[in-house]
């Protein structure tokens, strides 16, 4: 929560494990997120993302990660890679 | 190297029944006692409160009811110990849940039913076998358990360590029935020296945690157990689980799990099945009997032997798996069978199932809190 | 912020099915996150922490983390726990319960947990209602409530955890709520680390059910609910009616497991043992 500034933030949400119950949506005090069409929640204006982590806390489903914004560079798939620990489960 | 064993010095002490459970427990290394008092039970959980805290690891705590000390061995049993409780009726039928868990998750423990009249609060301090068909189907489920007795102060203490060695090789919950009348008699027994018993415990993985499948087909059908902490971070749940531990509903897969756990006790009939003979090779009359009604019916034979009857008795040590070949035998060749015991006929109903039209099947029952009498058995064998 | 997914997903059975079994807006996972992060600020490993659970939708919780778990039978969590640790002081053991759980079948095993004070970690998932089974009255329904069991409103008080506990004896007693993740994170850690006996109600709504029957439109109005409908401790004023949060009680009595090895200690140094 060091950053409070805009735009410095990749939001990315893994639809498989969305539920669409839109914590996040009603929650973000930017709005930054929104349902979309399919039910899932969306990031439809991540250049507005304060960095708070409201969603990343709240989300029931583990569904969302805020990570820093580099550019060009893809949300990455989910799971979000082997656990780092390297202990297999 | 030939080493010379020191002749021990006997070990000779004057016991009731309760007594020589404990002491046959902590012989079998039993560390965790997790119990309620009830009459006539509580004498086991006395010594236990004496024993345990003094002993190297050993635990002893006094739950708030039977539903908890079940729940608190079956956790300790987890968690790698030897663990028991004691009770009797009323508190028998609140463990009937955690009997069940425990043959789910297949946790080995030993749960000693002191039996007192019932039902309900019944005959507290008056013996009765009532509880038999309850320890073999009490638990709502289809299961496999085993089902111990005990008829003298000695056996008391050497079918706790039989106990406990079965529920460890076969991990499975293992009830052991004893009656008041046997748990409250006071008589010369010996004390074995612990390296003189044969002590079973559970086999414990080998294989890294990656590769271990803690609910797997195994050698004899069962599994290795890692305790809790051990670094074999497994999923223990009540649920039908898939030989990883998890919960699955999938047909084969539940059905191999049910199956196995019928035979991993059900193979090993001959090893589980302990029984007496006494005089049976030429007996036309037969007794079948297990717990103090088979003292009385021992003298009964002898009795009736004396007065030129052949009869013979068969003690039923293991009740369940029930000794369907040693009765049939009897079965086979007898003029009748009697089958005296302190209920309205629980292993005679079995009894007459493995007869199933052989010969005729007799029984002498009891349930006003009075022991079964030589003559009366005497007098039926006659 | 970046790693907070990321760590919870470190610590998931990644081979169970994903997502979890909980309904959508279902607070349950967010106090499942709590409990992870708690788990890993106190850099606890994965082999110490035990995790035994009820039945009910809580009781589902224990499947997913990777750590020691077990899934008992419906109230009896605590009588395992209490077995666990008194067999192996060592483990951490976490228990978590539902209301129905902790407070109806379980009740008895849970305020004579308190009276041992037994050094375990209690999770008391109050959702308000019996989930799993389809949403009948549970002892936490508030009186007046619609239930499936209670269709003219519930006349019967419902528990209050945090006293009931306190009163009982527990060393620490806290509560939170779905909607303060970041509070609850702070309590569950306080309560783990905690010595003795140590309770934390996270109040953790249940749209599908709960929220169904007493006219919440969806998980958002649940949750806003919470948001207002709750004060902290410490900035509470009397006679609010609002939900007090914080931590209730917290005393520095040692643990059964720590008396009792205190006495096998006595009985050793006496040389009583045989």
């Amino acid at each position: 929560m060091a950053n409070k500034k805009k735009g410095q933030t990749q939001v990315c949400v893994y639809p498989d494990w969305c539920k669409g119950c839109g914590i996040c949506v009603a929650f973000c005090p930017s709005k930054v997120l929104e349902l979309s069409a399919l039910g899932k929640a969306e990031p439809v204006r991540e250049e507005d993302c304060i960095n708070c982590g409201f969603c990343e806390l709240h989300c029931p489903d583990f569904a969302i990660s805020i990570r820093p914004r580099e550019i060009g560079a893809a949300c990455p798939t989910f799971p979000s890679g082997p656990p780092s620990n390297g202990e297999a489960c | 190297m030939a080493t010379i064993r020191k002749k021990r010095k006997k070990v000779e002490v004057f016991a009731q029944g309760n007594e020589a459970i404990a002491e046959g427990a902590l012989l079998a290394g039993c560390s965790f006692f997790g119990g309620y008092p009830i009459t006539p039970s509580t004498e086991i959980m006395e010594i236990m409160s004496q024993r345990l805290p003094g002993s190297e690891d050993g635990v002893f705590i006094q739950m708030e009811d039977e539903i908890a000390s079940m729940g608190a061995i079956i956790g300790a049993s987890l968690a790698g110990r030897k663990a028991m409780t004691a009770t009797s009726g009323p508190g028998f039928s609140l463990m009937q849940e955690h009997i069940g868990y425990a043959c789910m998750v297949e946790a080995p423990l030993v749960v000693v039913n002191v039996m007192r009249g019932g039902p309900s609060t019944g005959l507290p301090t008056s013996p009765a076998q009532g509880d038999v068909q309850m320890a073999r189907w009490g638990t709502h489920g289809d299961h496999s358990i085993i089902v111990l007795s005990a008829s003298t102060v000695q056996e008391c203490l050497e079918m706790t360590v039989v106990a406990f060695n079965m529920a460890e090789k076969y991990r499975t919950p293992v009830v052991l029935l004893v009656d008041e009348v046997t748990a409250h008699t006071r008589e010369k027994i010996t004390i074995p020296h612990a390296e003189d018993l044969e002590i079973l415990s559970r086999v414990v993985p080998s294989v890294p945690p990656e590769w271990f499948k803690p609910y797997a087909e195994a050698t004899r059908a069962v599994p290795a157990m890692a305790p809790i902490g051990s670094g074999y971070r497994t999923h223990v749940t009540g649920l039908t689980h898939d030989t990883m531990g998890f919960p699955t509903s999938r047909p084969d897969e539940v059905n191999d799990a049910m199956k196995r756990l019928f035979r991993k006790i059900d193979q090993f009939y001959g090893d589980i099945m302990m029984v007496d003979e006494f005089m049976c090779e030429d007996a036309e009359v037969a007794v079948v009997a297990y717990g103090s009604v088979a003292r009385s019916a021992h003298y009964a034979v002898e009795q009736a032997r004396e007065r030129g009857v052949k009869a013979g008795l068969l003690t039923l040590k293991t009740l369940y798996p029930f000794a369907r070949p040693a009765v049939e035998k009897l079965c086979r060749k007898c003029r009748h069978v009697l089958v005296p015991e302190m209920n309205m006929g629980q292993i005679s109903r079995e009894v007459k199932r493995v007869n199933n039209g052989l010969t005729r099947v007799r029984t002498l029952n009891r349930v006003d809190g009075q022991i079964i009498t030589p003559s009366e058995i005497l007098k039926a064998i006659l | 912020m970046a790693d907070v997914t990321q760590l919870i997903h470190d610590y998931l059975r990644h081979n169970k099915k994903f997502p979890h079994v909980f309904c959508p807006g279902c607070g349950h996972g967010i106090v499942l996150g709590s409990l992870i992060r708690s788990v890993h600020a106190l850099q606890l490993p994965k082999d110490d922490v035990v995790i035994v659970a009820g039945i009910g939708c809580s009781g589902r919780m224990a499947v997913y983390v990777d750590f020691n778990t077990v899934h008992t039978t419906h109230g009896r969590a605590l009588t395992f726990a209490t077995g666990i640790k008194m067999a192996n002081p060592r483990l951490k053991v976490i228990c978590v319960m539902g209301d129905g759980d902790a407070l109806s079948i379980g009740g008895n095993h849970l305020i004579h947990a308190a009276r041992r004070n037994i050094g375990i970690t209690a999770l008391v998932l109050n959702n308000m209602i019996y989930g799993m089974t389809g949403g009948q009255c549970s002892p936490a329904t508030p009186q007046g409530n619609n239930t499936m069991t209670t269709p003219n409103g519930s006349l019967e008080q419902p528990f209050d955890t945090v006293e009931l506990v306190s009163a009982a004896g527990a060393n620490y007693v806290a509560r939170g709520t779905s909607f303060h993740a970041q509070q609850l994170d702070r309590l569950i850690t306080d309560a783990i680390q905690h010595p003795g006996f140590s309770v934390v109600e996270a109040l953790s709504p249940c749209p599908t059910q709960y929220g169904r029957k007493n006219k919440f439109k969806g998980a958002v109005p649940m949750y806003e609910w919470l948001k207002k409908n709750t004060v902290k401790l410490e900035n509470r004023k009397e006679n609010d009616p609002r939900i007090p949060v914080g931590v209730f009680r917290n005393l520095d009595r040692p643990g059964l497991e720590e008396r009792y090895a205190d006495l096998k200690a006595q009985i050793r140094a006496k040389g009583q043992g045989r």
